[in-house]
């Protein structure tokens, strides 16, 4: 079985975002960027899935400027076999993204994709869901767990509340929730070893794909600011505050 | 042109989200219909005529629906929204997995998650686990929207509006729905909770909120977690509050041992008074808490729950 794996260039999770000063958008100028924490559980769990003898092949795709061949690299050291860069100026929009997947799927023909829930900068939780619109496949959004038998999967997702199981045709797309796996981390020989992987490079035009605009991005503001309130010294003082101050009890 | 919302239920009571949702199609302007699609849901449907601000309920019962398997219910809202100018639903696991489908099968974007409605085609969303509020303008002729409940009063019940039953099945036949078990618990819902206490890592372990829980059945809370807790295998997921769990705005949120990570405040800084208890007087929770206690919580806990 050949199993795609999408992976997405974003800005490290623990750095602090800040608002450009003319609110064009937040200032990604010298910022510490990686690869989206659930791209990096789907690429841990397609490579278990090989290591398992299920999957025989796994191709990681990446869409972006040339940096994101850095993310797709990070994803050959972590077990990946080959990438895929589709190479565009600036980040697209997610149905475009999906548009631009859908494509190199179709030449791929993989048995199952595994994506990111949601991308930590942009948190729009919909790339993985429009492909599989766009190619007629079942989806198990927001996996915990993953099963594949007898030419299906099973896979567990966390739904408000609690888990809910459902069984997909293959081929399928699975976009993974937190925790679907802890992912390793590369051994050095390994991120030697990725670095004679097989890339390649495909633009839209080699996919026929026309990129749309959909929306206009008019501001980006930073967040109203909460101030910090007073420090109470004792369990009896902040009882009496929230009973009286606040009124909240 | 109209604005179709998707009602959230389980083909018994309708959830609150639909109501948050509601408020916030009535600020995009025009005629608000309700679709209830689900087996069986006939009283779903009954309660969502009640609905302040709908004029219409599409009433689609059928066995293909009674799962809400995105497969099945995007056709049936493509084939349907074809005609109206927006298509609302809340940003739930319920609507986050099925919206996206129907955007794609009508060649529209997404506006997910929106917080603020300023046009009928403009919306602000929050992005970057919260720490940026983009605005952004729809330029396709349909709006596909998501909504995150907790940035909308929710309306209320005095509507009559008609029930009006459509007979369209969409069954893709490419998933099936094996089972789910849901955590039973006679707390309230997290995102629906007025007051909420949360544990972090600083719990040391799950059994440690047992004292969270005595502190919540006398405020009358819901419990949740951060991702630490959750990572830390403390809880189940479903109790986490955060940019990669619960959104939530209680009256009162009280935080304890959490330390108060970028994506936790993403989820919970929009709560009318926050009370954070820590033993780090350092920890960034104590920079958007109003009432914060340096104090070790396994002393606060115990006493707390005497006190209240």
């Amino acid at each position: 079985m050949k199993i795609l794996v999408t992976v997405k260039r974003v800005i490290d999770y623990n750095v602090k975002v800040r608002v450009k000063s003319d609110n064009t958008d937040v200032d990604l100028a010298n910022v510490k960027m990686a690869l989206n924490p659930f791209c990096e559980i789907a690429v841990e769990e397609a490579v278990r899935l090989k290591e398992a003898g299920v999957a025989t092949e796994v191709v990681v795709v990446s869409i972006g400027p040339k940096a994101c061949q850095e993310q797709i690299r990070t994803a050959l050291a972590l077990g990946a076999d080959r990438g895929i860069q589709i190479e565009t100026d600036s980040m697209p929009e997610s149905l475009n993204a999906a548009k631009l997947l859908a494509k190199v799927i179709a030449e791929e023909q993989p048995e199952l994709i595994v994506m990111g829930k949601q991308a930590i900068d942009s948190d729009n939780n919909q790339t993985g869901q429009m492909l599989a619109a766009l190619l007629d496949m079942p989806q198990g959004t927001f996996a915990s767990e993953l099963k594949l038998e007898s030419g299906k999967a099973q896979v567990t997702r966390e739904v408000d509340g609690g888990l809910q199981t459902v069984e997909l045709n293959l081929p399928a797309i699975v976009t993974t929730d937190l925790r679907l796996n802890e992912p390793r981390y590369a051994s050095l020989p390994n991120i030697m070893k990725a670095k004679r992987k097989p890339l390649a490079v495909k633009t839209p035009a080699d996919l026929g794909v026309e990129l749309k605009e959909h929306s206009k991005l008019i501001q980006v503001t930073p967040p109203a600011e909460r101030q910090a309130g007073i420090k109470v010294a004792s369990v009896d003082e902040l009882v009496e505050k929230l009973k009286n101050e606040a009124k909240v009890i | 042109m109209a604005i179709l919302v998707i009602a959230e239920h389980d083909n018994r009571t309708l959830k609150g989200a639909t109501f948050n949702t509601v408020a916030a199609a009535t600020q995009m302007g025009g005629e608000i219909h309700l679709l209830v699609a689900g087996s069986n849901c006939k009283a779903v449907a009954v309660t969502a005529a009640s609905l302040d601000g709908v004029s219409k309920v599409l009433l689609a019962d059928d066995l293909a629906y009674e799962h809400q398997l995105a497969e099945n219910i995007s056709k049936l809202v493509t084939e349907l929204g074809k005609d109206y100018s927006h298509i609302v639903a809340p940003a739930t696991t319920s609507g986050k997995n099925f919206l996206p489908r129907v955007a794609a099968l009508l060649d529209v974007a997404q506006i997910s998650d929106i917080t603020a409605v300023e046009a009928e085609n403009r919306f602000q969303r929050p992005i970057y686990a919260g720490n940026a509020i983009a605005t952004v303008e729809s330029l396709d002729p349909i709006k596909v929207i998501t909504v995150r409940g907790t940035a909308f009063d929710p309306v209320e019940t005095k509507g009559s509006a008609e029930i009006s039953e459509i007979s369209i099945s969409h069954d893709a036949k490419l998933s099936s729905f094996i089972g789910e078990v849901m955590a039973e618990s006679d707390r309230p819902e997290l995102t629906a909770a007025e007051v909420i206490i949360s544990g972090g890592r600083g719990m040391g372990n799950g059994e440690n909120f047992a004292l969270l829980e005595t502190v919540a059945d006398k405020l009358g809370a819901a419990v949740g977690a951060s991702r630490a807790a959750v990572d830390a295998g403390f809880v189940p997921n479903d109790m986490q509050v955060g940019q990669t769990g619960k959104i939530v705005a209680p009256e009162l949120y009280i935080a304890v041992g959490i330390s108060g990570a970028i994506q936790h405040l993403a989820g919970m800084k929009d709560s009318k008074v926050i009370v954070a208890i820590n033993k780090d007087e350092e920890a960034p929770i104590f920079t958007v808490a109003d009432y914060g206690l340096v104090a070790d919580l396994f002393d606060v806990m115990p006493e707390l729950q005497e006190k209240l």
